[in-house]
């Protein structure tokens, strides 16, 4: 697997190999996620409903449409860029536990959401836009702390993350002590991330505002494989690492910002997909960029699935899903390459 | 002949200790050019001004006659290559892709790498000698590999000039010759100008063509080896007692340590 990973095969080549590996994945995941839910129905319905013979099945048709396609989108677009996030914050921090949310924006994000939901908004656009300005609050917060006259430090940038996000959570705590009614449940269902909340015209919004970001970052794939190489050498070889860097982290936090006020904190995607594409497809970000576009985005797919189908009644947060099955996935990949 | 990089006038400061002071300098193109001096003096801060890394607080470099500062980054990558110190431990990249990094100074945001690269690269290996480590992952290699693929990653570059910071401190003796030798090689071969920092004066005096002896971020010596190496010099620069004589094999001057204890004993 990582001895193909030479300049002997032709870089694009690679490149179209693991997109559309992980493109057919990802069509897979969306139409089991798409024919498959609660309500169990026949298979020959799904397939005429999703073959444009809606008319027979108006309630079918409706679910299928209505419901779940924004949903499956939804979750697409999450997986991908919490993928994304953890793949930029682990190359640029050189730390393989930085996660998307390791500069605050969980912390943030989580106060500004509780408060929303305490003060009985409707998730959108109250509580989400609450979620969104908590945090750009912290990250604006954790890179000031960071930032010197000339450069931003990275240890410092991880520290003030950490510990930006520790004191919101003792914040978080706090606030769930004093709740006591229903919407405790809202809280903690928030906490751990949840798809349930998608309608076709935010799952729209969100797909214009997240696609630009998704190129911008293909386009800094290689640069970013330099960045790797140190920001001296990085410098040398004609990068500009003052602007690069912090496009990167700017744009990264900001479309983190913006799934997390619309899913809350789905965890653990973030952390382990670029781990696992990493392990598969060796270092270069021009492979890990779209595997993490397309994989992450049917990882989360799946999970949602899982999530959604498993109880026998109503349905769990996906949250509980990507750590239940990433994490053993992972140990088993990872033993598996380090033989 | 051109002139590869002049300073003129150079003055640096960090938090309030002068690092460079008043440094003027010319190196000629395809000179053997090497900066020598005690630990402080200057020369890594001079390098990273050299190399467009620092910009210095104070007076001008010109690489190939032009002010540095008028260059973008990649034209400047495209000029000069940098081999600095201490690279990442951690480069995850097999030597094949660190070598052909050295390309990218040459492409636009979105190109992809030609065969014409792919064929740079295997002459830039070829000519350090570590073809044999291409799919070998950077951060398993020995320091002298290391070594030897960072200077391949900067002949792919295809720049003018090549500044190295003590290219060989971590390296056993074969492999100082090996990166010497090779360094000599690529000046002559390829006309490329070598700047480099070296702490060993013997190895500085015996492939040099001038040296630049600094203390305290000023220029004590400029010139030949047999120059700036006598004894006088060296002992007001470094502030201890050397033997300086004729080098056996090649005409340069030798230096040598003296021991205090010899010196106490009044044994010389």
């Amino acid at each position: 697997m990582k001895a193909a990973a030479s300049y002997a095969y032709p870089i694009l080549k690679r490149m179209l190999a693991v997109s559309f590996l992980l493109c057919l994945l990802l069509i897979i995941s969306a139409f089991l996620g798409l024919a498959m839910g609660s309500t169990a129905q026949d298979i020959r319905q799904i397939l005429s409903v999703l073959s444009g013979h809606a008319d027979q099945y108006p309630t079918l048709s409706n679910i299928v449409w209505q419901i779940r396609l924004p949903r499956v989108v939804l979750a697409a677009l999450s997986g991908a860029t919490l993928s994304l996030g953890g793949l930029v914050f682990q190359a640029l921090l050189r730390n393989p536990l930085a996660e998307p949310y390791i500069l605050g924006i969980s912390g943030g994000s989580a106060v500004g959401a509780i408060i929303g939901i305490l003060l009985g908004l409707s998730p959108f656009p109250g509580v989400a836009f609450f979620a969104f300005a908590g945090s750009m609050a912290t990250l604006l917060l954790v890179l000031l702390i960071a930032s010197t006259k000339t450069a931003l430090r990275k240890d410092t940038l991880i520290l003030a993350g950490v510990m930006v996000n520790a004191f919101c959570s003792s914040v978080i705590m706090f606030l769930i002590s004093l709740t006591q009614d229903s919407r405790l449940h809202n809280i903690l269902f928030w906490l751990m991330g949840d798809l349930s909340l998608s309608d076709a015209h935010r799952t729209l919004m969100l797909m214009v505002a997240l696609l630009p970001c998704f190129t911008l970052l293909f386009l800094l794939a290689r640069p970013m494989n330099i960045l790797l190489m140190g920001e001296e050498m990085a410098a040398n070889m004609g990068v500009n690492v003052r602007l690069i860097p912090l496009l990167l982290l700017a744009v990264t936090s900001l479309m983190v910002s913006i799934v997390v006020c619309h899913t809350g904190l789905l965890g653990f995607v973030g952390l382990v997909m670029p781990h696992l594409f990493r392990l598969l497809f060796g270092p270069d970000h021009r492979l890990l960029v779209p595997a993490c576009i397309f994989g992450g985005g049917a990882y989360l797919i799946l999970c949602d699935l899982l999530a959604r189908s498993l109880p026998s009644q109503g349905e769990m947060p996906v949250g509980v899903i990507t750590a239940m099955i990433g994490a053993p996935l992972f140990i088993l990949l990872l033993r598996g390459v380090r033989r | 002949m051109k002139t590869a990089l002049a300073v003129k006038d150079l003055g640096h400061r960090y938090g309030g200790r002068t690092v460079l002071d008043a440094i003027s300098f010319s190196v000629q193109e395809g000179e053997f050019f090497i900066i020598i001096g005690p630990n402080g003096s200057g020369k890594t801060t001079l390098v990273r001004t050299i190399s467009g890394t620092l910009e210095p607080l104070r007076g001008q470099i010109f690489i190939l006659d032009r002010p540095i500062r008028s260059y973008s980054g990649k034209a400047l990558a495209r000029s000069v290559a940098v081999v600095s110190q201490t690279p990442p431990s951690d480069i995850p990249f097999m030597v094949s892709d660190v070598v052909l990094m050295g390309r990218s100074p040459h492409m636009s945001l979105l190109a992809i790498e030609k065969p014409k690269d792919v064929d740079l690269t295997e002459r830039a290996m070829a000519f350090t000698n570590v073809q044999h480590l291409a799919g070998r992952r950077f951060d398993q290699l020995s320091a002298g590999e290391r070594q030897r693929v960072l200077i391949a990653r900067a002949i792919c570059q295809q720049t003018r000039i090549i500044v190295l910071d003590e290219p060989t401190a971590p390296l056993d003796l074969a492999h100082q010759i090996n990166v010497m030798d090779l360094l000599e090689r690529l000046r002559k071969e390829e006309k490329i100008t070598v700047v480099m920092v070296s702490h060993d004066l013997n190895l500085a005096a015996t492939y040099a063509d001038r040296l630049l002896l600094l203390k305290d971020g000023g220029v004590v010596s400029l010139g030949k080896p047999d120059e700036v190496l006598t004894f006088q010099t060296l002992e007001k620069a470094y502030g201890c007692v050397l033997l300086v004589d004729e080098n056996p094999v090649k005409k340069v001057p030798r230096v040598t340590l003296v021991p205090h204890a010899l010196l106490t004993n009044n044994s010389l």
